[in-house]
């Protein structure tokens, strides 16, 4: 059945077009350079039926629109990859950024404030210069109800996005940034319109279009920073390949994206995958490496009957499932549990603009509120009170500290896309700031993702050459780690065969696999398959926690030790992090021994073992009541709840997808040290928000006394509130070249 | 005085035009791939790839 070629369901990928054709997005992965984009919009727009082919080149991915009868859309992929570039299709249940219409949304509203705040400040300009010279009243009159017909529908349209924000806020009993806004905003709006009917001289339509016009600038950078981070893990889960074999009529083996799998289908796995949903066994033995699950890095044997978990690696054999869980509820009902509620206590994390707002919109009103008051009591009428204290609200107006935290944000979000770090929630930079302790997985977070020899040195090399190519043809995970040591010896010839897998190897179930040719029969497997019991004896004294596989050809035999080694800047890592000043701990699901020696390498003394899922939140629910704010690193699916349940949590992109949904950040690459930049870069860009929100501040107590006495003129309100946001905007550019 | 009659609305107008070439080139989906655009402006089409 291992042999049967697998169809993929391509109908689940296409979505038809207005002219009868079909289109299809995949993510392409090697694309580095513009020649690319020629090469693969003619190599695949050359193909048969296809219609157009658009790459778009910063998200990387490619639109196809073809013919379906005239062309099967294998063929693409087969085309892309011999151009050099790896494919694959996008579930379009599960991407959601195609055209992102929120941005659109910012955009046309950006485009329309600045239109009309450019054409209002132009008649506001001869106004203002109007006022010190000739100008004569009618003609005021007259630029003022241009002004007012241009301002009115661009400010209701243009402020949309903080009025429905406000709006909604409000109804919810909750005070955020954009309520303050969207007040003065129309309060503004309205004042002018007063002063416009009553001939008046004083109007504010400029300020309120410019206010809008900045805020939204801010909003939009903010929003496309995030997109740009979600396509890419978009893009990556694409390329993870998010799909199950399943066994349709007359045994046909379909493939077909997980969000398409129903309960009680037949799931097929070969040897070496990744178990896609969970399901119970019904035919095959193999044995399971449930590493990412678990964190326990023994395999478990299983046979017919025995329930497997979505994320964990079939080990040599193919297995029958029957799917108990859709995609969506893959994992343990107790993790899902646990993950609801440790989500739900942390949402209640108040954002710093929010709890400024919080603070600053009462004060402000209330400010106001006397203002009109104190007119009022030295007889100033009704009328001029009134507008008095309108103005003292417009200049309050939170220009400044709308922009405050965003325009940290973008910058802050930006420099840690390129130092590998995803952003998945917004609120993660404030929250990475204030961490002091820090709680490490170990299976995948502190170590590597997938086990390595580790005694090699101890064999020579042509040995280890001759059993890294038989271990080629095993899908068995102690096989694939030896095979994977045969890197070392690649030559940059790719002709060069002297290191390509064995042919015609037979496997020899539960016991190894074994070539005959080259002399005497070669065997990779158990040790007493190889007649090696006594070396692994040894061996497995040396190194405790090792899986053990053995060799032998003729007089050549070697024990290999096979272990998950520490990433390959841990030890440095850690040592700084705890230089700063950050305690560390390790919770682990695996058993003492592998967890006590990583904890020793490190120089970790906090720890702890044989952890499940609901201990692992214990520990850190514990942590938060003493105080502490936990950030979590983990990468399983017994980590899922833990890492929501921190204050704040990083996971590895090689994670399993529930972790990474539940994390704050994901960080690329093989290295630790990512965890080490967002901290630090969250440090600088905390400092970088207290300080613009100080500026605010420092602006709103300049200016408020000038409002209070009376004194504000348009001219002042436009000058203050620019200068004011474009202060706040450079001290967030100042981050983007600090070291 | 009188010229401002007709000069501020060609002023207006002259906005409101970039405003509507703006809101189309967004709608045309001009700002799908702004960097792909740069590189594409480059390209030699007659040329077979190499």
């Amino acid at each position: 059945m291992s042999e049967q070629a697998v169809a993929r369901d391509w109908s689940a990928y296409m979505r038809p077009t207005e002219t009868n054709a079909s289109e299809i997005d995949l993510a392409v992965d090697g694309i580095h350079c513009a020649a690319c984009i020629a090469r693969i919009e003619r190599g695949v727009g050359m193909l048969d039926g296809v219609e157009r082919a658009r790459l778009n080149f910063t998200s990387h991915r490619l639109t196809v629109a073809w013919d379906p009868d005239k062309q099967e859309p294998e063929q693409f992929l087969k085309t892309l990859k011999s151009l050099g570039y790896e494919a694959r299709p996008f579930d379009p249940n599960r991407q959601r950024s195609q055209s992102d219409p929120e941005s659109r949304r910012l955009m046309r509203a950006i485009a329309v404030s600045g239109f009309a705040g450019m054409n209002v400040m132009l008649l506001s300009i001869s106004v203002w210069s109007g006022n010190v010279s000739d100008m004569l009243p009618e003609t005021r009159a007259f630029f003022h109800w241009i002004s007012a017909i241009i301002a009115i529908p661009a400010t209701l349209y243009a402020g949309r996005p903080f009025f429905s924000s406000a709006w909604s806020a409000l109804t919810s009993r909750f005070l955020n940034m954009d309520v303050p806004i969207a007040i003065g905003v129309l309060l503004a709006l309205a004042l002018s319109i007063y002063q416009t009917i009553h001939h008046a001289r004083h109007v504010y339509f400029d300020s309120a279009l410019m206010l809008l016009f900045f805020l939204l600038v801010g909003r939009f950078l903010d929003h496309s920073m995030r997109g740009r981070v979600r396509v890419h893990a978009e893009n990556i889960a694409a390329l993870r390949s998010e799909v199950a074999t399943i066994i349709g009529e007359a045994g046909k083996l379909i493939e077909r994206p997980l969000s398409k799998v129903a309960l009680g289908d037949r799931l097929f796995v070969r040897p070496g995958d990744r178990i896609p949903l969970d399901g119970d066994v019904v035919s095959g033995q193999s044995e399971i490496d449930q590493s990412l699950v678990t964190g326990e890095t023994q395999l478990a044997q299983i046979s017919a009957g025995s329930p497997v978990y979505a994320g964990t690696l079939n080990g040599t054999g193919a297995l029958t499932l029957t799917v108990t869980a859709e995609a969506g509820q893959t994992v343990l009902d107790e993790v899902n549990r646990l993950l609801e509620t440790a989500t739900q206590t942390r949402s209640r994390y108040v954002r710093l603009a929010d709890r400024a707002a919080a603070l600053y919109a009462p004060l402000v009103h209330a400010a106001a509120l006397l203002t009109c008051i104190g007119w009022l009591l030295i007889d100033a009428g009704w009328e001029r009170s009134l507008i008095i204290a309108i103005s003292v609200l417009i200049i309050t107006c939170p220009c400044a500290l709308g922009l405050a935290v965003p325009a940290v944000q973008v910058v802050t979000s930006g420099r840690l896309f390129q130092h590998g770090i995803l952003l998945n929630s917004g609120d993660a930079v404030e929250k990475l700031a204030a961490v002091d302790v820090i709680v490490f997985d170990k299976t995948g977070t502190l170590t590597r993702p997938s086990a390595e020899v580790i005694n090699l040195e101890a064999v020579p090399d042509d040995v280890v050459v001759k059993a890294a190519r038989l271990a080629g043809a095993s899908r068995h995970p102690l096989s694939l780690a030896l095979s994977q040591s045969l890197e070392d010896f690649v030559s940059d010839d790719p002709s060069d065969t002297a290191l390509d897998t064995y042919p015609d190897v037979s496997e020899v179930t539960g016991r190894g696999v074994e070539y005959k040719g080259e002399g005497a029969v070669m065997r990779l497997g158990h040790p007493a398959f190889c007649d090696l019991e006594g070396e692994a004896q040894a061996i497995a004294e040396r190194y405790p926690n090792a899986s053990l596989i053995a060799f032998r050809h003729g007089e050549d035999a070697a024990v290999f030790a096979i272990e998950q080694q520490l990433r390959s800047d841990a030890i440095e890592t850690i040592r700084t992090l705890k230089q700063r000043g950050y305690e560390l701990m390790i919770l682990s699901g695996d058993r003492q021994q592998p967890v006590d020696s990583v904890a020793a390498q490190l120089g970790i003394e906090t720890r702890a073992f044989g952890l499940d899922p609901k201990e692992k939140v214990d520990w850190l629910e514990r942590l938060k009541r003493e105080g502490r704010t936990p950030l979590m690193v983990g990468d399983g699916l017994n980590d899922a709840a833990a890492l929501a349940a921190a204050h704040v949590s990083l996971s590895p992109v090689t994670a399993t997808d529930l972790a990474q949904t539940s994390s704050d950040a994901v960080f690329l690459g093989e290295r630790l040290e990512p965890v080490l930049h967002a901290l630090s870069v969250a440090i600088n860009a905390r400092h970088a928000m207290n300080q613009n929100i100080a500026l605010a501040v420092l602006y709103n107590i300049i200016a408020v006394p000038i409002a209070v006495l009376g004194f504000v003129t348009p001219l002042i309100a436009a000058l203050a509130m620019s200068g004011s946001s474009l202060v706040v905007t450079a001290n967030a550019l100042r981050l983007r070249w600090k070291r | 005085m009188n010229a401002l009659i007709y000069l501020i609305p060609i002023a207006v107008g002259l906005g409101l035009l970039g405003l509507v070439a703006f809101l189309w080139s967004l709608k045309a989906d001009q700002y799908e791939d702004l960097e792909g655009a740069a590189w594409r402006a480059i390209m030699d089409d007659d040329q077979e790839p190499g």
